[in-house]
């Protein structure tokens, strides 16, 4: 039963035997495993096509595969639009397909008796950058906080990064991802000034005069629980969204975020399909790309529409001599298939961007990956009203911050991608510096200027190279938006 | 847009002898390290790793350099590499023994036949392992092939 699509072996990640979860799919029984998200079961199932558009009624598939898009809603034990892909899945659960935007069912599903918490810190994220601004705000001594997340495991994208990450050894270089997520929770768990709730989403933010207050909804089995959480300082880790491309046939299911893949493969075990197409030769589209070869998903091929290749030249290599060729100056042009991917049209392009005819390629595939940058999520920011700025080299509009993280509103801070897109080993920096920031704002101020000054320093080391040309520059827009200056 | 600029292993992928500081035959007779690391990326294992100081940067992002006078081709730069980009070569009379990171399944046995592959994944005939560590789970594979395969072949495939 579509089991050929579970990764049974794979050269990094240990998947061990699970439980078998029985659940049904618009009332057929169909079965999965312990740790799968209801999308990640419906896959293994053969079911891409999760909800249709709303106007046209197209068939529609997961895409980002991490709670940020709306692709996967359905609904669930007669709940609507609920996000399938972090969800997960639980024994004799009812999964159905919605006609478009569901039906809101008379059962009381969310009770409305808030519960109230009082913390010191409040996290936003439970990634690279969330958990160090946690640790490094309990080894100052602040004697509450509480990390947010709404998937159901700590590490945001850490728990899919099964590549070893680069830096120096102090910043865990040559460690994996999967394993640093690990460290970092055995991190967390030792600190009693710690908590985290899971599964918990924040859905509104006010800015208080002493306090700031977290609107959040907790996930429970039984009716969804409230919690108003009032903290004196806020610090978001939101992480950021994969980017979509315009092209015909970018909605038919098969068209995924890369990100969304690597999650699919890495964190539920199952591999997308068969032979894939990558759009994007960036580290992500790199990277994702080998990923699948080891995930022993054929890659077909890369194609970049920048006449270079974005990534490093180490990930781009690593693939190359797999076998795997890399298309710079081209660009998928449409996908076609009948509901779902069945081959795209890749085509060359000059030195504007624009297709040469003639130059188009027939490449039949299942899956297409979309590696084409993120944008870092800042919703809750501008709820809060905290001031954003566009600033192209940061992937869109981000807050704007001081050299402690801080934004324009006091006692609210930013860390990782939704300050600005980079990558993990920054991301880590960056919430420590946040986190030391917020401590010593509440008074727990130990050594906090040289520890800020030594996170200030190894964030300028990690970006003085040439790929850290974008952050280097962004961080120049954002300071001077800080100090008032210039506007684009 | 400055095309002229761009390098062709930046368009590929793929690298040429050129852009790598090669090993003397008497050098490469002892075995040693080849970084196949051109691009200034803020990473530096190699240099922490290395029990005889033969590698050393300016700087975080600046590339490695191997001395390879110093060097013994002790390997363990092969295994902590996040870019999976050093390889140890020796050249001996007819053979030469390339030791490279494999990051695949099934993880080959010594003696196995394999199939030696270039830097763009084209067969180079069948090379034999000679020798199979574990660097977590980076498995550090060494292979003979002809000795003229020395800077060619930089992967393997198991059938």
């Amino acid at each position: 039963m579509g089991s050929i699509l579970r990764i049974k072996k794979h050269p990094i990640i240990d998947f061990k035997d699970k439980k078998k979860i029985l659940f049904y799919y618009n009332n057929k029984k169909m079965q999965g495993l312990e740790g799968d998200s209801i999308a990640s079961a419906l896959h293994v199932n053969g079911i891409k096509t999760l909800s249709h558009s709303l106007r046209f009624y197209r068939p529609r598939g997961f895409f980002c595969g991490i709670g940020k898009c709306s692709s996967c809603f359905m609904t669930v034990d007669d709940i609507p639009n609920v996000r399938t892909c972090i969800l997960p899945l639980e024994e004799n659960i009812r999964v159905l397909e919605q006609d478009r935007v569901g039906e809101l069912p008379d059962k009381k599903f969310i009770n409305r008796k808030r519960k109230k918490i009082d913390v010191d810190i409040v996290i936003v994220g439970s990634g690279p950058a969330g958990l160090m601004a946690a640790i490094a705000a309990a080894e100052q001594g602040v004697p509450s906080i509480l990390l947010v997340d709404e998937n159901h495991l700590i590490g945001g994208q850490l728990v899919k990064q099964t590549h070893k990450f680069f830096g120096s050894k102090g910043e865990k270089a040559g460690t994996r991802g999967i394993d640093i997520a690990v460290e970092l929770m055995e991190q967390i768990n030792s600190y009693k000034n710690i908590d985290f709730m899971l599964e918990t989403t924040v859905v509104g933010c006010y800015n208080g005069k002493k306090n700031h207050k977290l609107i959040a909804v907790k996930r429970l089995r039984k009716g969804d629980q409230l919690f108003e959480i009032n903290s004196k300082n806020v610090i978001f880790a939101c992480g950021a969204m994969e980017n979509m491309l315009v092209f015909p046939g970018n909605d038919l299911p098969g068209v995924y975020g890369a990100g969304g893949v690597q999650t699919l493969m890495n964190v539920y075990g199952v591999k997308p399909g068969k032979h894939v197409l990558m759009v994007g030769a960036g580290n992500v589209g790199l990277i994702v790309a080998y990923q699948l070869l080891q995930a022993g998903v054929n890659v077909d091929r890369v194609v970049e529409i920048m006449p270079k290749i974005g990534g490093y030249h180490v990930h781009a290599a690593k693939l190359r001599r797999c076998g795997v060729p890399i298309y710079t100056s081209h660009s998928i042009k449409e996908v076609y298939g009948n509901g779902k991917v069945e081959g795209a049209i890749v085509v060359k392009v000059d030195d504007n961007f624009q297709p040469i005819t003639g130059t188009e390629q027939d490449v039949p595939c299942d899956t297409i990956c979309i590696a084409v940058g993120l944008t870092p999520s800042i919703r809750l920011l501008e709820q809060i009203g905290a001031q954003t700025e566009f600033i192209p080299e940061a992937g869109g509009h981000v807050a704007v911050h001081d050299s402690s993280m801080q934004t324009n509103i006091h006692g609210v801070y930013v860390a990782g991608d939704s300050s600005g897109i980079e990558e993990a080993s920054t991301a880590m920096i960056e919430g420590e510096l946040a986190g030391i920031s917020a401590a010593a704002s509440l008074g727990y101020n130990k050594n906090a200027r040289k520890l800020k000054q030594r996170c200030r320093k190894a964030l300028v080391e990690f970006r003085s190279g040439p790929f850290g040309e974008k952050p280097r520059i962004c961080n120049e827009k954002i300071a001077s938006c800080w100090n008032g200056g210039i506007n684009y | 847009m400055e095309v002229s600029t761009i390098k062709e292993y930046e368009k590929t992928g793929i690298l040429s002898l050129k852009d790598l500081t090669l090993p003397t035959d008497k050098q490469l007779k002892k075995g040693v390290a080849i970084i196949e690391c051109v691009q200034e990326i803020p990473c530096d294992p190699c240099v922490a790793i290395c029990p005889v100081n033969a590698i050393s940067m300016k700087d975080i992002n600046a590339l490695p350099e191997v001395d390879y006078n110093k060097c013994t081709g002790c390997k363990r730069c092969v295994g902590i590499c996040p870019g999976l980009a050093t390889f140890v070569v020796k050249v001996e009379d007819k053979k030469a023994l390339i030791t490279l990171p494999y990051e695949f399944l099934p993880i080959p046995k010594v003696g196995d036949n394999v199939t030696a592959l270039d830097r763009e994944g084209k067969t180079k005939g069948t090379a034999k392992v000679i020798k199979v560590n574990k660097s977590g789970k980076t498995t550090v594979v060494t292979i003979e092939v002809d000795k003229d395969l020395a800077m060619e072949v930089r992967n393997i495939k198991l059938d």
